[in-house]
């Protein structure tokens, strides 16, 4: 399958995207790994006239420490993260999430940012970064803004990125339920894509943040489960109603009943390596 | 529309024209004529096109070749060196790791891959390094035994 004629160009600065970005408009997509976006322009289902490559931009891979929060580059790779020591110690349900996606060759190419940018309702990152009360940093040629995680996800496929927006980094605060925190997915057996993925991080007596991808259209957190587990329900308790405030997706590889029951099993697989 | 890329293969380097839309893989095959890296699916699921790009696996089906302008590709005629098999494709050859043979030159980059960050992988890090990668004859058991005699193979090389 031979993708549709584009054209290609690879800026080394952040300015240079922002400016084609700016003068391009909707004749232009980012590629960075290109492990979503290839095979999409293969099927057609996007047809771009210009790719704006953002790999070559050192800047943008770095994974840096900083004193409150970890601030991830949009182009760091799955593989990359998944072995990142400071992660690790700080958020641990970010190292599994980014070692269960695909496959090696998949997390040696896939970024973060191309995953949350593509936005697909099946991804493993959404879940983790909803739990995690992450920010999205944002850059255009108007300035830079931040995104709270919680107001970025908007849709199957559908995020707060605008087309003239580049997503730069992703923040993730140091706290204490990111410390106690995991990921666990139900995957689709042939492509590993989440048919049910569960993040949740709980500070044992504080803050519980439960969320949810492969579940409905858009990725949530189960904000009832989180009351219940702060109020100090068990977890049996705390999961008996998953899911009810979304419409539960349904599909040949789980129907909406079957998912449901899935989201409440992995929501206890979570919660119990946490609590 | 057409880009010039420079692409170093198995230590050679490579100036083509090409169009930017052109896959990797066709640019391997049919550009350079290195038909060892097959196209099994063409939609990044079977693992059969693998390569490495700078030392990584790569499902070379799911780049553009003027994405890897500039890097060291390693494809699989480029594992055996001076006439001497890569111990991964002695130990395929030792553990009949192979059947038909579509999958193995994927099986053999995956696996460097894996054994580059993993010299001595249990039984199921092997087999999870294979998640990408689709074999429709063997039933992976072989393969497998192919692997673990490669990493002792290269363990020994390094001991020795
Ligand atoms: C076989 C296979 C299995 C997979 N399995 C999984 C899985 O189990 N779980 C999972 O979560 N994912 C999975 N994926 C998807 C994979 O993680 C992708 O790599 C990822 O979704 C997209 O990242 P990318 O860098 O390849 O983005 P690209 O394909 O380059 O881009 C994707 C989209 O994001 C836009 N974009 C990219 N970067 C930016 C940016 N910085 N700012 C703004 N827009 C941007 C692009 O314009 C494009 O629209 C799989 C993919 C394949 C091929
Ligand atoms: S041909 Fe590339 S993964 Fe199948
Ligand atoms: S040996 Fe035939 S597909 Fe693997």
């Amino acid at each position: 399958m031979i993708p549709p004629q584009v054209a290609y160009r690879k800026p080394n600065n952040i300015n240079e995207v922002l400016s084609l970005l700016h003068d391009l408009g909707d004749d232009c997509k980012i590629i960075a790994g290109g492990h979503s976006l290839i095979p999409v322009m293969k099927l057609r289902l996007n047809d771009p006239e210009n790719l704006i490559d953002i790999t070559g931009i050192p800047e943008l891979k770095e994974i840096r420490d900083n004193e409150k929060s970890i601030t991830i580059g949009a182009c760091a790779t799955h593989a990359e993260i998944a072995r990142n020591e400071v992660l690790r110690q700080h958020a641990p349900m970010i190292t599994t999430a980014a070692s269960m996606i695909g496959d090696i060759a998949v997390r040696n190419f896939g970024t973060i940012g191309g995953s949350i940018a593509h936005a697909d309702p099946a991804a493993d990152w959404p879940a983790v970064l909803l739990a995690a009360n992450a920010s999205i940093v944002i850059k255009s040629t108007d300035g830079q803004r931040e995104v709270d995680i919680d107001q970025f996800f908007q849709g199957m496929f559908t995020t707060a990125v605008q087309e003239s927006e580049l997503i730069t980094a992703i923040r993730i605060p140091k706290t204490a339920f990111n410390a106690n925190s995991t990921y666990v997915k139900f995957s689709q057996p042939a492509s590993r894509f989440a048919i049910v993925g569960c993040a949740a991080a709980v500070e044992k007596g504080g803050e519980a943040r439960v969320a949810f991808n492969g579940v409905s259209a858009t990725p949530f957190r189960d904000t009832a489960i989180e009351k219940a587990i702060m109020a100090g329900a068990d977890i049996e308790t705390a999961t008996a109603n998953t899911a009810d405030a979304v419409s539960v997706m349904s599909d040949h590889f789980a129907q909406s009943a079957y998912r449901k029951h899935l989201a409440a099993v992995y929501a206890r697989k979570a919660l119990s390596a946490v609590l | 529309m057409q880009a010039k890329v420079t692409i170093t293969v198995n230590g050679n380097v490579y100036e083509r024209t090409v169009e930017p839309r052109t896959l990797l893989v066709y640019f391997l095959r049919e550009e350079l004529g290195l038909t060892g890296t097959h196209i099994g699916c063409d939609t990044s699921s079977c693992g059969t096109c693998t390569v490495h790009l700078d030392g990584k696996a790569l499902k070379s089906c799911t780049m553009l070749a003027v994405q890897a302008d500039g890097c060291q590709l390693t494809t699989i005629e480029g594992m055996a060196s001076n006439g001497e098999l890569h111990p991964l494709q002695a130990g395929f050859h030792e553990e009949h790791g192979l059947q038909c043979g579509f999958c193995t030159p994927g099986m053999i980059m995956v696996a460097a891959d894996l054994l580059s960050h993993n010299p001595t992988p249990t039984e199921h890090e092997i087999r999870e390094a294979l998640e990408g990668n689709y074999c429709r004859c063997t039933g992976y058991h072989n393969i497998v035994r192919s692997i673990q005699n490669a990493a002792q193979r290269m363990q020994e090389a390094v001991s020795a």
